[in-house]
């Protein structure tokens, strides 16, 4: 971590100062600002927030959203909930770790990519969907998958 | 007004998923082209999923036309013959007022009351939703009922809760009511995590002041001047249109402090989830937001006794609030005209899977599933034939063709083993397997299991174990049993509703489809053809030309045959992708 990473979860730590309870929206906007969670940030916010860092470990390997590893530019999340399931996802799935190379939940060796299953987009009607960064996809097939890669 | 003309098109996430922000460039492009002068909005989702990307046009010419299935190339065409021809194109129109419409029926069946603004006014936009009756229940409220009054209007409306348990909700705020505390915390559970339901994303994207409003009413009934939305990171578009809504309530004195003039105070806050199913659980939710692990504890003491920060908290679904600026506005005695004896009121599901209308549906409680999915869902894609619907996603069960004429009510519904749920409706047709469905639902839950408890930590593991063995053909004598006697350890065991539905799904498929079980592990085949393991693709004979084109789409060169003779699939090879299925014109290949 360099400095300017330090300043970045000071002015986080700031925005909650006095708030009960606030990890979790820190380690967020801590992700939001750098990207992961790293050992170095982790100890950072005990060390400020008096919170022993088992703690802050324990919550931030609960919930999926935490990532503990550097993740790609673009983040694909596809859609593995029930409507997009009947709706064939695996093969979508299938055709996206071909065409980028990777396993599940993987990054691309040009850390362009990082690709994520979860489990609802609540676009169940456009069924099989995927979403990359903000924006979602619908109505997939295999052969569409390209072109949105190319995209980015 | 000054403008009589009103351009609104769909932006919910499947509007935009679907193009939305396309068709909204377009028809800018064309305004201004045209010199057509014309306000321009967006709108949430108006339910119709299946059919967007849609757009309203309102005139003094033609009232309200809705198009939809649209797409940016067909706006210049559209637009020309409404406003330049004044000769509108009726194939493209879904809905209207002088023209019918295509899917006028479907909206017929519907009684709109959660979802009476979604896809009709602009969600940023606090005046709209005044215009349209907002705010006035607050305003009774507050200037001429008392808590106790409130609570007894909502008992008497016979709400329950729609998150999925159902308990009533007027006795529920009257618990928090009871207990005397310095403070009390007013909960807005978001955190839609069901696959397959988006009844909540919908609101919270189209309509988020109403959530507001009742959380307003239902703060003042038991006393609470603190609230949270605990609304689930994966809907970003809902955390900000919601984020906006506090602001603009806030400009406008409907929150914070000394509301409508009156000594009522309320603070609401949204807190984003962070990825945990689990968290969806009441006291898990609570202690998430008290910045711990999500991990569900004890009841009692109930969350109106002792809740967040060990105060007396009320915690409800979104829908559950949504309902209550209706009745307080219309009347308990209104609302209960609606529904059945014991099941009040409306419901909203999201209908998805095989349907050929899928999106969000409010129904009054008492249709029964058949008109839901056949009246308002329109029936199964290509017609083909029904086989189940799942009901309350994880935690739910499925419903065969033979309960069909089951009325959609909270206690009929769990006579047939499933539950209502907090309305994901996903329909199966004769395609889908349902052991595949069982073990797809245990692979949810036993991902989300938070781990505290053995039976569902580890019976969940071994639950999900032998479906998969048996989906890929390795299913032995006696592993129907050993799931039934799991899944019934499992829901005694669990200290939490997740692991005591977890088994649901499996219960429920064993129950209906007990043959379809034995074929896997008997026969070793899958009667729907999902399963790969079980699934042989080969060429018939008297059908192939010999092509090739599923030789070329074969990703392992499994399929051999020279021009013009039959080609054939090595099945040693063959890793069952069905690519060739797909790339044969002539029907060729086929599936066993």
């Amino acid at each position: 971590m360099i400095e300017s990473d330090f300043d970045k979860i000071d002015a986080v730590l700031r925005e909650f100062e006095g708030r009960k309870g606030a990890l979790i929206p820190i380690l967020q906007k801590t992700q939001a600002q750098l990207g992961y969670l790293s050992k170095e940030a982790l100890e950072y916010i005990s060390d400020k927030t008096k919170i022993p860092v088992a703690e802050i470990y324990g919550v931030a390997t609960f919930y999926t959203q935490f990532r503990l590893h550097p993740i790609g530019k673009n983040i694909i999340r596809i859609c593995h909930g029930t409507a997009c399931h009947v709706a064939n996802a695996p093969k979508i799935s299938e055709a996206l770790y071909e065409e980028l190379k990777i396993e599940p939940g993987g990054t691309t060796k040009d850390l362009k990519f990082t690709v994520e299953e979860v489990a609802c987009l609540g676009c169940c009607s456009l069924a099989p969907v995927i979403m990359v960064n903000d924006k979602a996809y619908g109505r997939l097939t295999p052969g569409k998958i390209k072109e949105i890669l190319a995209q980015y | 007004m000054e403008n009589s003309v009103r351009i609104k098109v769909g932006l919910a996430s499947c509007g935009i998923a679907a193009g939305g922000l396309d068709v909204l460039e377009k028809v800018e492009a064309f305004l201004k082209e045209h010199d057509v002068k014309a306000q321009l909005d967006h709108t949430g989702c108006v339910g119709m999923c299946y059919a967007e990307v849609l757009m309203e046009i309102e005139d003094n010419e033609f009232g309200s036309t809705m198009y939809g299935y649209l797409n940016a190339k067909d706006i210049d065409d559209i637009l020309t013959a409404h406003f330049i021809e004044k000769k509108p194109l009726t194939e493209h129109i879904v809905v209207s007022e002088k023209f019918g419409g295509s899917e006028k029926e479907i909206i017929d069946y519907q009684t709109r009351i959660v979802l009476r603004n979604c896809g009709v006014i602009d969600p940023e936009s606090i005046d709209e939703y005044i215009l349209r009756g907002g705010y006035e229940a607050l305003q009774k409220v507050v200037k001429n009922m008392s808590p106790v009054d409130v609570i007894d209007e909502i008992k008497e409306s016979g709400l329950r809760g729609r998150g999925g348990a159902g308990f009533p909700t007027g006795l529920k705020w009257q618990f928090a009511y009871n207990n005397s505390a310095d403070k009390k915390y007013m909960i807005c559970n978001a955190d839609e995590g069901d696959p397959g339901a988006f009844m909540d994303r919908s609101v919270l994207e189209g309509d988020p002041h109403n959530l507001l409003e009742g959380m307003l009413i239902g703060a003042y009934a038991i006393g609470s001047d603190t609230g949270f939305i605990y609304c689930r990171a994966e809907y970003p578009l809902a955390v900000k249109r919601l984020r906006i809504a506090i602001e603009k309530a806030k400009e406008r004195g409907f929150l914070g402090n000394n509301i409508l003039g009156s000594d009522f105070n309320f603070d609401l806050t949204v807190y984003e989830g962070a990825g945990a199913f689990v968290c969806g659980e009441e006291t898990a939710l609570m202690c998430s937001i008290e910045g711990k692990r999500g991990m569900p504890t004890l009841r009692p003491p109930y969350p109106a006794e002792s809740g967040l920060w060990g105060k007396p908290s009320n915690i409800n679904n979104v829908e559950t609030y949504s309902n209550v600026p209706w009745i307080i506005r219309n009347g308990a005695n209104k609302y209960a005209e609606f529904g059945t004896d014991k099941s009040k009121g409306t419901k909203v599901f999201a209908l998805t899977g095989k349907i050929k209308n899928g999106g969000l549906v409010e129904v009054p409680m008492g249709m029964t599933l058949r008109d839901v999915i056949y009246k308002v869902g329109g029936g199964i894609i290509d017609d083909r034939k029904f086989k189940a619907v799942q009901l309350g996603g994880p935690s739910g069960g499925c419903i065969p063709e033979s309960l069909l004429d089951t009325p959609v009510d909270y206690d009929s519904l769990t006579k047939t083993g499933a539950i209502m749920g907090s309305g994901g409706m996903v329909v199966m047709d004769d395609t889908t397997c349902m052991v595949d469905m069982a073990r797809f639902f245990l692979n949810f839950t036993q991902d989300e299991s938070c781990g505290k408890c053995t039976f569902c930590r580890i019976g969940t593991k071994r639950m999900l174990e032998i479906l998969n063995r048996i989906t890929q053909g390795k299913g032995e004598k006696g592993d129907i049993e050993k799931l039934e006697e799991l899944s019934k350890k499992i829901i005694k065991g669990s200290l939490c509703g997740l692991g005591q539905t977890a088994p649901n799904p499996v219960l429920t498929t064993i129950k209906y489809f007990r043959d379809e079980y034995e074929a896997h592990i008997n026969d070793k085949t899958c009667p729907a053809g999902a399963c790969k393991a079980l699934v042989k693709y080969s060429i018939i004979e008297e059908k192939c030309i010999g092509c090739g084109a599923c030789k070329r789409a074969c990703p392992v060169d499994a399929i051999s045959g020279e021009k013009k003779e039959v080609h054939v699939i090595n099945q040693d090879i063959c890793i069952k992708c069905g690519a060739c299925m797909t790339a044969c014109k002539f029907d060729a290949v086929t599936k066993s």
